[in-house]
């Protein structure tokens, strides 16, 4: 093979990799909190509301978790545009990933928050706890607290989805890198450099999540006990 | 402009032939490499061990989208051409290949060590231990972890469409450059991914149930 590798490419481009790798970060750090959100307040109502309002939160997670990503971006970018309401690409792209990412935090939250004694809530109600008080820190704090390993990977895994928005013309990391890999032809080396700078991302954000998980979890860290 | 009808709708079930297809494609080659990847985890040599660890951090820190793109535009710059069928079936393979070895892993360390520890007791060889007693008890852990990744599967071979190859989702974006009704068209490409993987997704529950109570 005479192929000879090339990346002098990267002594130009590397601004507009910076620069699509930190939409990259933007995008999933905002559609992490709102999806957190989103996916705790259902996971609230799977365990407390209604029946009725359970099933229909049953059925939101459902339809989410067995239909790909990518259909849902198009029904959000495409669909909602033909019903007359224009958003523009990011918004489209931020509203499938929260709604996306919604629906895993719902189901996970749920184990997490069915995992919590009855008898602690009782205990809690005992000593006088007002409702926010007891959902605040009896419920909803531990039962992050245990699930914690779970949400983490599924909000690397959301990350590392966002480069589906690539597809909608979201200026992303893998936006650009199709962007120089047809300008330059030098494919093979623009997504290999992508791809090491996806790897970076995602441990970052591992290292990210173990730090605010010490810092959150300080019980356990008083305990000596791993997260 | 042309109205959505019938063709179509025969067009996308014809459609979803293909994305069944490259499901079954993704997930025998993934479950090929799955059961080495999960088995050189938990082996005894060292280098074997780094090795399959090393291979499963890369590709569950990058995107599937990625390997793609590199399998696909990347190898024919190399000068191997990839049919798209091809590219997709295995970067779809390697995806598979590193989440099933690492859940693999997970199943058979969840076989108590005690297990081990008196099939050699019984004097039986390690090869013999995991034949007779670790893998048929780590094989009934995984079912339900495994039917419920299928899942994955069948969804990411959605990713397939972005280099061209007409399966489901590709096929809808290709309706609806025809005939501009994107709502109906993605609405129904989406319902037939979840009648294609909601079943799966209970049967994923149901068995999980049942071996819960069995043990």
């Amino acid at each position: 093979m005479s192929y000879q590798f090339d990346f002098s490419f990267l002594g130009e481009r590397w601004p507009a990799f910076a620069e699509g790798a930190w939409l990259t970060i933007q995008i999933t750090l905002v559609a992490i909190v709102l999806g957190f959100a989103l996916g705790t307040a259902c996971a609230l109502t799977r365990v407390y509301a209604h029946p009725l309002v359970r099933r229909l939160v049953g059925g939101y997670v459902e339809v989410i978790r067995n239909t790909p990503l990518l259909v849902q971006i198009f029904i959000v970018y495409f669909g909602i545009a033909s019903l007359g309401f224009k958003l523009s690409a990011d918004v489209s792209a931020l509203i499938a990933l929260v709604v996306n990412l919604g629906a895993y935090t719902t189901e996970i939250m749920r184990a997490g928050i069915e995992s919590i004694p009855k008898t602690q809530v009782e205990a809690a109600d005992c000593l006088g706890l007002s409702r926010l008080q007891v959902i605040a820190n009896i419920v909803l704090l531990p039962a992050i607290e245990r699930v914690y390993p779970a949400l983490t990977s599924q909000f690397v895994l959301m990350m590392l989805a966002s480069s589906i928005t690539s597809q909608i013309s979201v200026e992303e990391l893998t936006a650009i890198a199709n962007v120089v890999q047809s300008e330059t032809y030098r494919s093979f080396e623009v997504y290999v450099v992508v791809a090491l700078v996806y790897l970076a991302l995602s441990l970052i954000f591992r290292v990210g999540f173990w730090a605010v998980g010490t810092v959150l979890f300080f019980r356990r860290r008083r305990l000596g006990a791993a997260l | 402009m042309v109205q959505f009808n019938s063709v179509h709708v025969l067009y996308l079930f014809e459609a979803a032939k293909w994305t069944i297809a490259l499901s079954l494609i993704a997930f025998t080659g993934g479950a090929v490499l799955g059961v080495p990847l999960a088995l050189a985890r938990v082996s005894g040599f060292k280098m074997l061990r780094l090795a399959a660890a090393g291979y499963i951090q890369v590709i569950q820190g990058t995107p599937l989208l990625i390997v793609l793109f590199l399998s696909y535009f990347g190898l024919s710059i190399a000068g191997y051409r990839l049919d798209p069928l091809v590219a997709a079936g295995l970067s779809l393979t390697l995806y598979s290949g590193a989440f099933l070895g690492e859940i693999w892993r997970g199943c058979i360390e969840a076989v108590p060590r005690t297990q081990g520890e008196a099939a050699d007791c019984l004097g039986l060889s390690r090869l013999q231990q995991y034949i007779y007693v670790i893998l048929p008890q780590a094989m009934r852990i995984a079912t339900p972890l495994t039917v419920g990744f299928m899942v994955q599967v069948v969804k990411s071979t959605s990713l397939a469409s972005i280099i061209g190859f007409v399966e489901l989702s590709r096929a809808g974006q290709i309706i609806n450059n025809s005939t501009f009704q994107p709502f109906l068209v993605f609405a129904l490409v989406g319902a037939i991914y979840f009648v294609i993987c909601y079943p799966l997704s209970v049967a994923s529950r149901r068995l999980e149930r049942r071996f819960h109570v069995a043990r």
